[in-house]
């Protein structure tokens, strides 16, 4: 099998596995780094969404062997302290339910705050739309990340 | 005809009996630290007037180690409600402890220490709520003695706070860790003299606690199924036949075996019809080094089938089939007064039939689980809400006793009823048992899609007349659908009473004549329950259909429904039902009665909180429907917004009545939730079957709702109430979906009669 170095969270891991290998896979079975999930294995869900360089990808969706030099920030990595201000406003506002995909759309939405600082409803919205959650956490969702950019919360 | 309730299994009027532990009662429970003040509990079943009718052995439920951290046992699934921290909560709050140092231990599957655990039916706050305080104040009281002992002040002066011993008098205090070793040798309080608080005490019960796992969540550290992992794990995938009842006949592996990582292909003779909830389909496993290696050779493998007797079904001809059916007279399972004579009488007659899908469950986690076969005992861990039925299966499955099967539970990602379920279980130990080492099973979401026990497909007629004075004479409602008894029985072929229970045979309204009449329906694939099951589609033609009578007698829908609930009384409806009963959720129908001023309570408030009545531009408008289930009352109020054919939901307003709110927050969370989870049924989600195969794959064909199409806003009213608490897990769901459908027809005159809604049709 072929062998390939890939840079996550900071750290450089020499993986030996299947070219076609989608990088949740590797993640999650070759480095144990459990926070990224599957659901649905064709970037319809969002749940293993994960940061290459600085932009949101589905990670269940994209092979080990396209990921190159770039950087892959996962939810283990997004702070240090699980302090980043969407986790802290995640648990403000109480979003989960079962919590299962909120890592991915934790992601998903870290992404959106570096290229949309203040992001209009709208913008979350069209953004978020990817992620889905079946216990129906939208609108905590909404409040905590425009409580997270300083924005006035909706409601 | 076979009636057989689904949902009867559960013990009604829990009670508890409790106890000092031993160390090694503590020491059976896995995970704990064993030290200090130890209590058990007994939790049984009994009559109405007390005695006891189902004594469980002890489990051990609470302890206090010396440095005053205290544990409690959380015996129920976490699957998003909020259980794993509400009811440890009410233990701590009758203690008296520092939430902040309260750990939380999850309980592996076993009735005889938990009593029932299968997490379902919106029953863990109902039935375990008045055991868990009981047990927090016995805890208080042998704390207080051995306080008081050493203090040498009365017990009656002293009192529990932030997990402190308080002396009011002299102004002492010390942790209780300073009197666990004493509090073990203080006798039990005998019944009568075990104070429990009053409400106006309580410091976490009524008011918004956060749940215990957040921080865990929002870091990617909580442990779902999937997390689960065991040394020396390998990683299967199956491919299923596509037909239920369907066999191998041959398969071909060789492409299969050929991907790296391949360790085995492994065929599982799967369950007959009815293929029951404990026996996995047939299918052919890959077990591999990895997932991905699993699921890229599973798709690789070729299989010949046996399809079986149901490879001929489609979903769309049962649908036409059942609509024939439905004009016919049917079972009587309920009659009031006369209803052919109302309808001779009758100054207008409204009739209609109602129309809904098979759906998915659609958790985001797909069913996944680890087993280890070994030594003749196994041990597995899941995602599931019912760890006993999954203990109970494997144990059958692999010949042998329960005691050897050890069943953990993880956090669940979703559930909504499919895993209550054990199918995907006992394929993880099945394989585990052939392969000789532990072996994880990965359903994929076209596994999930195509292989669920599904909400079932049902076609309702109502004939409503209406008389000569204005007044809605007379009620028919005609029910047709494969019954969830099918999956275990398949000459089920007519709805239980159980799931007629849920909004048919209920029907509060105080009207002269009531006929309830069911169909017959085959059942083809495996049907299950979903949050709230029948009460779905049966909220939803009731719902609407009530909207319409409101229409024809020239009445606000919300005035129609309180002038039709008649009197503020106590409905049992057991006299108008010529066989079987009303289960009314498995409580005594007196200590739950239907009460209907109650419901006409939370109406009146949610008309209020959505300023009912008021004008809007062309387009928009509210629709209102109410819907008792689950034992709680709920009204709810959807405000739309129709262009063309696209539906925005500005606005949703509930009010609810579940007796005692026990954590504000997560009621709240289940209802933003529930309208959420409603907005799919209503305008989303629809599984079809041709050839007997499900024909969606997964989220493009088979829709949940996402956040652009999600309502907006959602508004929540709790209705104080110091009465025994009810579930709210499910009651949120039934009357959003008729609400929705009426703000449809008032904003654009089109009644809805088919699910999922439609407007471009």
């Amino acid at each position: 099998m072929p062998k390939y170095s890939i840079q996550v969270n900071g750290s450089t891991h020499d993986v030996d596995v299947l070219e076609d290998m989608p990088l949740l896979w590797v993640l999650r079975d070759i480095l144990g780094m459990k926070g990224t999930k599957f659901g649905c294995g064709r970037a319809l869900c969002g749940a293993c969404t994960v940061h290459l360089n600085d932009t949101a990808i589905r990670s269940c969706s994209i092979p080990v062997s396209a990921i190159g030099q770039s950087k892959i920030t996962t939810i283990e990595g997004l702070s240090e302290k699980g302090d980043h201000p969407l986790q802290q406003a995640w648990e403000k506002h109480i979003v989960p339910q079962c919590g299962y995909c909120q890592t991915g759309r934790i992601m998903n939405a870290a992404a959106l705050l570096k290229r949309n600082p203040k992001p209009s409803e709208e913008d979350i919205e069209q953004a978020m739309q990817g992620n889905l959650c079946r216990c129906g956490t939208y609108n905590r969702i909404k409040l905590a990340i425009q409580s997270a950019t300083g924005q006035t919360v909706m409601g | 005809m076979k009636i057989i309730p689904p949902f009867e299994k559960k013990p009604a009027n829990v009670r508890s009996d409790i106890f000092v532990a031993s160390r090694r009662d503590f020491l059976k429970v896995g995970g704990l630290v064993a030290g200090g003040f130890m209590l058990g509990v007994n939790f049984y079943s009994c009559t109405e007037k007390g005695k006891k009718i189902a004594s469980l052995t002890p489990s051990v439920y609470l302890s206090i180690n010396p440095d005053g951290e205290v544990t409690i046992i959380a015996h129920r699934s976490e699957m998003g409600t909020g259980i794993r921290t509400s009811l440890p909560m009410v233990v701590a709050d009758e203690l008296g402890a520092d939430w902040s140092k309260v750990h939380v231990v999850q309980a592996e599957g076993d009735e005889k220490k938990y009593g029932n655990q299968n997490t379902d039916g919106s029953f863990s706050i109902r039935q375990f709520y008045l055991p868990m305080r009981q047990a927090g104040a016995t805890a208080r009281y042998m704390l207080i003695q051995a306080a008081a002992k050493e203090w040498n002040v009365k017990p009656e002066e002293c009192d529990t706070d932030n997990g402190q011993v308080v002396h009011k008098a002299s102004g002492k205090t010390a942790p209780f860790g300073d009197f666990v070793e004493a509090a073990g040798g203080v006798a039990m309080p005998p019944p009568d003299q075990l104070k429990l608080k009053d409400p106006g005490q309580f410091k976490l019960i009524g008011r918004e606690t956060p749940i215990i796992d957040l921080h865990d969540i929002v870091t990617g550290k909580a442990v779902f199924g999937i997390d689960a992992a065991v040394d020396n794990m390998k990683y299967a995938a199956i491919k299923r036949c596509p037909v239920v009842g369907g066999k191998i006949k041959s398969y071909n592996a060789d492409k299969a075996m050929a991907v790296a990582g391949v360790l085995k292909v492994i065929p599982i003779n799967g369950g007959d019809i009815p293929m029951t909830i404990f026996k996995p389909l047939s299918g052919v496993a890959v077990v591999a080094d990895n997932t991905w290696a699993a699921i890229k050779a599973r798709d690789l493998i070729e299989v010949e089938w046996d399809l079986g007797p149901n490879a001929g079904y489609g979903s769309a001809a049962h649908i036409e089939e059942l609509k024939k059916e439905i004009v016919k007279e049917g079972t009587v399972r309920r009659a009031r007064g006369d209803f052919d004579q109302a309808k001779k009488n009758a100054k207008k007659i409204i009739e209609h039939t109602y129309v809904a899908p098979y759906m998915a469950h659609g958790m985001i986690e797909t069913p996944t689980a680890v087993a280890v076969v070994k030594n003749g005992s196994c041990e597995v861990w899941a995602c599931t809400q019912n760890p006993q039925g999954a203990r109970d299966a494997l144990a059958q499955e692999l010949g042998l006793s329960s005691e050897k099967v050890r069943v953990n539970v993880t956090l669940l990602g979703g559930a909504f009823g499919r895993k209550s379920k054990p199918d995907f279980i006992v394929e993880a130990a099945m394989l585990a048992k052939e392969c000789g080492f532990p072996v994880k099973v990965q359903w994929t979401r076209e596994d999930d899609i195509h292989h669920d026990f599904y909400h079932a497909l049902s076609v309702q007629r109502v004939v409503a007349t209406i008389d000569a004075n204005n007044k809605l004479s007379g009620w028919n409602h005609h029910i047709a659908y494969p019954s969830i008894g099918a999956t275990f029985d398949a000459s089920v072929i007519q709805p239980t009473d159980g799931e007629l229970g849920q909004g048919a045979l209920d029907f509060p309204y105080d009207i002269p004549a009531i006929k309830v009449e069911t169909h017959d329906a085959t059942s083809h694939i495996r049907v299950g329950w979903l949050r709230s099951v029948r009460n779905i589609p049966q909220a939803f033609a009731v719902g609407t259909m009530l909207d319409e009578i409101a229409e024809a007698r020239k009445m606000d829908p919300i005035a129609n429904s309180i002038d039709l609930l008649g009197a503020d009384r106590s409905i049992t409806f057991n006299s108008e039902i010529p066989k079987g009963s009303y289960p009314n959720y498995n409580e005594d129908i007196a200590r739950y009665p239907w009460e209907t001023g109650r419901m006409k309570k939370v109406i009146e408030r949610v008309a209020r909180d959505a300023g009912w009545g008021k004008k809007f531009a062309k387009g928009s408008a509210m629709g209102f429907a109410a819907h008792k289930s689950f034992l709680t009352y709920t009204a709810c109020i959807v405000e739309v917004k129709v262009e063309g054919s696209q539906i925005t939901i500005p606005n949703v307003y509930y009010a609810l009545d579940c007796g005692t709110p026990v954590n504000l927050d997560r009621i709240k969370s289940q209802f933003e939730g529930g309208a959420q989870f409603g907005t799919s049924i209503a305008l989303k989600s629809e599984i079809t079957i041709k050839n007997g195969q499900v024909e969606q794959n997964n989220f493009d064909a088979y829709k949940i709702i996402r956040m652009p199409e999600s309502p907006k806003q959602i508004h929540v009213s709790i209705v104080e109430s110091q009465d025994k608490p009810t579930g709210v897990g499910e009651p949120p769901v039934p009357a959003y979906t008729p609400a929705l459908c009426n703000a449809v027809y008032a904003a654009t005159g089109k009644r809805i009669y088919k699910l999922p809604v439609d407007l471009g049709a």
